[in-house]
């Protein structure tokens, strides 16, 4: 019952949408795909904005089908656009209570003072005129008016596309506490791997208006058939637990379910878990264990694909222990010289790995 | 050599405040939807629908007089239906001047307001839709509010418009004292009877009003964007 089940087909002169994907409705689903590829107008047909052929089937209500169609405002959904697009003549706390207003008294599951405190609103409510706000509090202030109308999906474009780095990283870390506490599930359209490999559970992968992969972050990342793999800054994500911190050096220590890893120190709470990200570029591989090396993260695993990647490159994925993956990306002399093949165990030397909680 | 104005140029007045009020409400009614259809409308016969709301720009006053005076005479459409409503006819009544006054400003109105609501743009709407408004409180909450300054300039158009218009008038409405004789003919009376003074008096009197009102409404305008900005 907790899924999304889509369906939608368009055709226009330059552009065909043909897309299908079922997502569970819980955690972050990111509609991810380069510029063109149809994420933004999938996600306009979900909120039905765009009235397209096709079905749409949301936690077991019909929202659209050969007989129905759910107006917009008619739908339980909460909807950020890319630019905060906050009503220029409401105030900020007008705005906000703009949709609050407009559901029924039962179903204010949310509320104002919430809303203000999870996004960091207290000094922004007060103010006059949004336009006066700065690009990363307009964002907030359009998140929390979208989660006032107490949604039973939150449908996100691209929130911070429009926003400079600072706001950006400003911004984040409000959609990671969402995301923790918030049980909203939530369509994150975006075209930043980085983005979504900090937020999001589920990856719905699309390519010229079409669905050509759908599943768990982690192993959607983790195949190398896909063009995710592919990007320069493609990668594993690996959860992980703060585990305990070496003080003198200003280490802390990450264990997942098959090892752990070091890294720079980290200010939360033993027991938090994070999400580790390490790109395939930083990800190197010996047949033997290395001594005496200066790197401190090495990991065994077993090599269980290659892949061409250019005349000059490899990519390797390498198991961890039952369940973990990373990506290394190798030259092809190297490849040869060490003799690696599918099956062999290998040393994984990671060099670098980005924390993003 | 003080003049005062004389019973007949006060009746003159007051018929023309209440003809371009009058006109203007119609207007703001009529306008509004139709603006907001000009605006929003995807069907081919929306720019010939354009194109004669537009026409009373261009159209000589007297020539749409004429045609408003046969549509409405005892053989025109208008006129015949008013008949058999038992409504009598409109020319050279106070009614026939404000369905001429309506067509005449009409652009005045509609323009404005539809330059507003293309400003708007699609976003603010589509944003209240996902916030639960329906289409007509979208219109109410959101369209109406943004659009703002082009009805405040539509309203000042359509009036000043009226309150100045002759040719419509005089072939509508002709120079009856107290039902159709508005401060235009007025004027046009007294410089044919060479009574100057009174003529200045009147036409003084219109810049000045004219004036008055255009600047209290700019600044009526000025302090409204400011609390809204």
């Amino acid at each position: 019952m907790n899924s999304i089940r889509a369906q939608f087909k368009m055709q226009l002169d330059s552009f065909s949408l043909d897309a299908t994907f079922d997502a569970p409705a819980t955690g972050v689903t990111a509609l991810f795909g380069p510029s063109g590829s149809g994420k933004t107008t999938l996600l306009r047909c979900i909120a039905g904005l765009e009235r397209v052929q096709g079905s749409l089937h949301v936690n077991g209500e019909t929202w659209q089908d050969d007989k129905t169609f759910v107006p917009v405002h008619k739908r339980p959904l909460g909807y950020v656009f890319q630019e905060a697009s906050l009503f220029p003549h409401l105030s900020v706390r007008a705005n906000l209570e703009y949709g609050y207003k407009r559901i029924a008294p039962g179903e204010r599951k949310v509320q104002l003072e919430q809303v203000v405190e999870w996004l960091g609103l207290s000094h922004l409510i007060e103010r006059g005129d949004p336009m006066q706000l700065s690009g990363g509090e307009r964002q907030r202030v359009a998140i929390g008016r979208a989660l006032l109308t107490s949604p039973r999906i939150l449908l996100m474009d691209e929130p911070l596309s429009a926003l400079d780095t600072n706001s950006k990283q400003e911004i984040l870390p409000y959609l990671e506490r969402l995301h923790r506490e918030l049980n909203i599930p939530v369509l994150y359209v975006s075209h930043a791997m980085e983005e979504v490999a900090r937020l999001a559970d589920h990856l719905v992968l699309l390519e010229k208006g079409r669905v050509i992969a759908s599943g768990s972050l982690h192993e959607t990342l983790a195949r190398l058939d896909l063009p995710t793999a592919h990007f320069d800054d493609a990668g594993a994500v690996i959860e992980a637990a703060v585990a305990g911190h070496d003080e003198p050096y200003h280490l802390t220590r990450l264990d997942f379910s098959e090892g752990a890893l070091w890294v720079g120190k980290v200010e939360q709470p033993l027991g938090t878990t994070v999400r580790a990200r390490i790109l395939a570029r930083d990800v190197s591989v010996a047949t033997q264990m290395p001594q005496a090396t200066s790197i401190s993260n090495i990991l065994s695993g077993m090599i269980t694909e290659i892949r061409d990647e250019g005349p000059d490159k490899l990519m390797l994925r390498i198991k961890i222990g039952e369940s973990q993956v990373l990506l290394s990306r190798i030259t092809r002399r190297s490849h040869d010289q060490l003799g690696l093949f599918v099956g062999r165990e290998v040393f994984a030397q990671v060099k670098s790995v980005a924390l993003m909680a | 050599m003080m003049t005062t104005l004389d019973p007949a140029d006060l009746q003159a007045v007051w018929l023309t405040l209440k003809l371009a009020s009058v006109t203007t409400c119609l207007l703001l009614l009529i306008a509004t939807p139709l603006a907001w259809w000009l605006a929003h409308s995807r069907k081919w016969y929306k720019g010939p629908v354009a194109a004669v709301v537009a026409l009373p720009l261009v159209l000589p006053p007297t020539v749409l007089g004429f045609y408003l005076l046969l549509l409405m005479g005892p053989h025109g459409m208008v006129g015949e239906l008013t008949t058999a409503l038992g409504l009598g006819r409109l020319p050279f009544t106070f009614y026939g001047l404000v369905i001429g006054s309506v067509v005449f400003s009409m652009p005045f109105a509609v323009q404005p307001i539809q330059n507003a609501f293309e400003a708007i743009g699609q976003r603010p709407l589509e944003v209240a839709a996902t916030l639960r408004a329906s289409r007509l409180d979208r219109f109410f909450s959101v369209a109406l509010p943004l659009a703002r300054p082009g009805f405040l300039t539509a309203i000042i158009l359509a009036f000043a418009h009226t309150v100045g218009e002759f040719g419509v008038v005089l072939m509508l409405g002709g120079n009856i004292d107290g039902e159709t004789r508005v401060l235009s003919v007025a004027i046009y009376n007294h410089v044919e009877a060479m009574e100057y003074n009174s003529a200045h008096l009147l036409a003084g009197g219109m810049v000045l009003f004219s004036f008055v009102v255009l600047l209290s409404l700019y600044l009526a305008g000025g302090k409204l964007s400011k609390v809204t900005k």
